[in-house]
């Protein structure tokens, strides 16, 4: 009974391998692991990173990728207050309208408004961007497979060159983690690339590693409340059932 | 031996019970905090969600109102009328005697600067949206709105004076920033 | 019959109109029970509770979602973000899907080990499969509604299968669609029957527990109930073995919400639904998995379709593939060991479907899917044929004394009288 017990285990282990792993496609290597200070069971973001990475986003990465998820004022979880979030939004427009005359008009962003896509459609987009269309990245973490590592590893992954015998076509990249190793982004992150407000080295790694926490909240805000919820929850019930399946016994004891 | 038999006969089915009221009690009061736990989230989920939330309040730029103009702007899915009140308007709402009104409240009361009158534009009856803001509106025996639903009359500070309505128009929580800028909610 | 709450007058009053205390005391307290039931008779309950879990949840998402391809994908975000715990119940119903599946399966298997659907609970068996099926339409139906690349696709890989049905299909698939191929208006009336198939599903399983009820529960010997000794009400016995059953699943359900709320999805769902990319690996959740591995099995389209509805099909006429005349699996030393190939079948059929079919994993795939109707419509009707079984034991409760018996006594073997009395009679 045992012994099939763990070749159901065994089989099962196979199932979930066979499931959950990523498949690097067409020779691109598989990322590797990275350390994420909030990917733990007792994991938390950390500000400074999230507002770093933020400023990647808006100074890099926003003149191509939409962000349709987060509204200015979300971004109280990053550490901003009310005030710092309207003068953030007050860097924006957003289109607005009909007015009066039936006509759309632009005006400052406000804090209940989310970020203003760079594109007015994936048609556009494209058109700028030789055919590509740059993903939104609100989700992006949670729509690839290992999404976080993936990021990173994709980020700092670039080669000036490509190796030999590679056939790079007209106006790609090459690229070591993205399928098929050539991407239409060029590299958009290189040492000093952003100016951190805080001062901290902007490295390229650092700049990588902050933009990924970045997106890795956007795609989860709700992971740290979900992470302490889960922790009591899962105390709570360990402790209700340990009771409950003590009454069970000293219930059943009494049968004969 | 056989001094402390009977002794732990006697000491154990007492121990028993209490070990077994507390087990008893113990579980029936997790098992209320777990009921109690799931229910919440289930109740609280219906509330207003953070966008609606996030739109509670809105800013209005009333530097283009004329005077004796009013504009209707939305406001928590309802209209808000902001009336810039000539002073013909807010003599005539001050010259009321309360014991005229059924819902009693003076003028002065339900401004902040005279000039200006914000109220919620529906009828306290059944809900319908009042007239008298455009040019030719109707605006009923007291100068104010009129309710073309069932007739009600409300003045120029917005009270009800004749018909079904029981109260006066609400007055929503505002806040002037600044000269042309005002806060509602 | 009186409960001792009829002390009360309140409770005569109803009583006499509408029959509650009578019937929860009948159904749910005195209601006799085998007294040996193990913890794999759990999981009936805890498929209910699953059901119950999944309606709720539901619900509160469908007060929040929008049925649209231009609101879907953005609702079901909105949901996650700005919805008040919208999130939890996000999760929930998503994990809680897997969860149901996992307690059906396992439900399902302690019925193949058993023998539960022998000899007088056939229609009880039939009703579980038609639970089965229905579960699998509202699961399937679900997945369409965040309307992910997967949602999308699958959607449309599956409704296709329809296509293939002769003369009827093309014109069958479009009457489905609403349209020319997966768009609007199958979103619309997916959620339309989603929300309707649950409800359905309530009602097959009243009539599940009413032909439990009537033939009450099989247990671990298989042998009949034959006197009063052999049972114990359940209240408080099984309502508070079940309760036990209940914290350990919501501890693994937990775990999954709140932990790893995505490991069991497909990360493509994330990608808005687009009708003119076809994501590069195109697979079901993790509970379709043998079927769809069935499905790929057969090189003919219809043939395909035909085995995969078949597979599960089949189990309609178990109660009498199964010639032999012994129920539980304890009695039946041969058909024991092929329960356990079955069941690794049913595994690597899974791990095949969850893969490319390429290279080796087609041929696995065949071998495991022949195997998989071998095992009905061969190998169950031969060994109920040529089987010797372990003779059985008198009575439950003389089992269940032989065993305490065993238990007690300074490590002599247990009372061997009772294990060599003479089987057959049931």
């Amino acid at each position: 009974m045992r012994t099939q017990l763990f070749a159901i285990a065994a089989i099962l282990g196979l199932v979930f391998a066979g499931i959950g792993s990523a498949f690097a496609s067409g020779g691109a290597k598989e990322a590797p692991d990275h350390e994420w200070q909030h990917t733990g069971v007792f994991g938390t973001f950390d500000r400074g990173e999230l507002q770093r990475g933020f400023q990647v986003f808006q100074e890099v990465c926003a003149s191509c990728h939409s962000l349709d998820f987060i509204a200015f004022r979300n971004l109280v979880d990053i550490g901003f207050d009310a005030e710092q979030i309207k003068a953030i939004a007050a860097e924006y427009e957003v289109e607005d309208g009909p007015d009066d005359e039936g006509e759309m008009f632009m005006r400052t962003a406000k804090a209940s408004d989310y970020f203003p896509a760079p594109f007015a459609n994936p048609q556009a987009a494209r058109a700028s961007n030789g055919g590509a269309f740059p993903p939104d990245l609100s989700v992006i973490i949670k729509a690839r497979d290992n999404g976080l590592n993936y990021l990173y590893a994709l980020l700092t992954g670039y080669e000036e060159e490509p190796p030999e015998h590679f056939e790079l076509a007209e106006g790609m990249s090459f690229n070591h983690y993205f399928a098929g190793n050539q991407i239409a982004m060029p590299e958009p992150l290189y040492e000093e690339a952003v100016e951190y407000a805080d001062g901290t080295e902007p490295t390229l790694e650092q700049l990588a590693h902050d933009v990924s926490v970045f997106l890795a909240w956007t795609a989860e805000p709700e992971l740290e409340i979900r992470k302490k919820t889960g922790l009591k929850v899962l105390i709570f019930i360990a402790i209700f059932t340990a009771l409950i399946y003590i009454i069970k016994r000293r219930v059943w004891a009494k049968l004969h | 031996m056989a001094d402390t038999a009977p002794e732990s006969d006697q000491a154990r089915p007492q121990g028993e019970e209490t070990r077994r009221d507390f087990l008893i009690l113990a579980a029936g009061a997790m098992g209320t905090m777990a009921a109690i736990g799931v229910a919440w989230p289930l109740i609280e989920t219906m509330n207003p969600s953070a966008d609606v939330l996030a739109l509670s309040s809105t800013e209005v730029d009333i530097s283009g109102i004329e005077l004796g103009q009013t504009i209707t702007v939305k406001w928590r899915g309802k209209p808000v009328f902001i009336r810039r009140r000539t002073q013909e308007e807010i003599d005539a709402a001050r010259a009321v005697s309360l014991d005229d009104l059924s819902d009693a409240e003076s003028d002065e009361a339900r401004v902040q600067k005279d000039e200006w009158l914000i109220l919620v534009g529906v009828c306290t009856h059944l809900g319908c949206i009042p007239l008298g803001n455009k040019i030719g509106d109707p605006r009923g025996d007291f100068g104010g709105w009129f309710c073309p639903c069932h007739g009600s009359h409300y003045d120029t500070s917005g009270r009800i004076r004749v018909g079904p309505a029981p109260n006066n128009l609400p007055v929503p929580e505002y806040e002037f920033l600044d000269d042309t800028l005002v806060r509602i909610g | 019959m009186t409960t001792p709450l009829h002390r009360y007058r309140i409770v005569q009053w109803i009583d006499y109109r509408l029959p509650i205390f009578s019937w929860t005391n009948e159904h749910l307290v005195e209601y006799p029970a085998p007294r040996n039931l193990n913890y794999w008779w759990n999981f009936g309950s805890l498929a209910g509770i699953m059901l119950v879990v999944q309606i709720i949840t539901g619900v509160i998402l469908a007060m929040h979602y929008t049925p649209h391809v231009d609101y879907a994908f953005n609702s079901t975000e909105h949901i996650m973000r700005d919805v008040e715990w919208g999130w939890m119940m996000r999760y929930l119903h998503a994990n809680g899907a897997s969860m149901f599946f996992v307690v059906v399966y396992i439900h399902i298997f302690r019925g193949f080990y058993y023998g539960s659907y022998k000899s007088p609970r056939e229609i009880l068996w039939w009703m579980g499969v038609l639970i089965l099926f229905l579960m699998m339409g509202a699961s399937f139906l679900g997945y369409v509604l965040p309307w992910g690349q997967m949602s999308f696709w699958a959607a449309t890989v599956i409704t296709n299968l329809i296509s293939a049905i002769p003369w009827i299909g093309e014109t069958l698939v479009q009457w489905l669609w609403g349209g020319f191929s997966v768009d609007n208006p199958t979103l619309n009336r997916f959620f339309s029957l989603h929300y309707l198939l649950p409800f359905l599903l309530c009602g097959v399983v009243f009539i599940h527990l009413w032909a439990l009820h009537h033939r009450k529960s099989n247990n671990p010997l298989g042998i009949d109930v034959k006197s009063p000794k052999d049972t114990i009400p359940f209240s408080p016995y099984y309502t508070v073995k079940d309760m036990v059953g209940l914290g350990v699943m919501f501890f693994v359900l937990a775990i999954f919400v709140f932990y790893l709320p995505n490991f069991l999805g497909e990360s493509i769902n994330y990608i808005k639904a687009d009708p003119l990319v076809t994501p590069p690996h195109i697979v079901p959740e993790w509970y379709f998995l043998p079927y769809y591995a069935i499905l790929r099995a057969v090189p003919d389209k219809l043939g395909g379709v035909i085995a995969m509805v078949a597979s599960i099909a089949i189990l309609f006429a178990l109660p009498w593939l199964d010639t032999g005349k012994v129920r539980s699996a304890r009695f039946r030393p041969i058909y024991k060991q092929f329960f356990w190939i079955f069941l690794a079948d049913c595994f690597v059929l899974g791990w095949v479907g969850a893969n490319p079919p390429e290279g080796s994993f087609i041929l696995i795939g065949r071998i495991c899917t022949i195997y998989y109707f071998a095992h009905f419509l061969i190998i169950l009707p031969l060994i109920g044929k040529f089987e010797r079984t372990k003779p059985l034991p008198e009575s439950i409760h003389q089992a269940v004394l032989a065993k305490k018996g065993g238990a007690d006594a300074s490590g002599a073997p247990p009372d061997s009288s009772a294990g060599s009395s003479p089987g057959g009679a049931q």
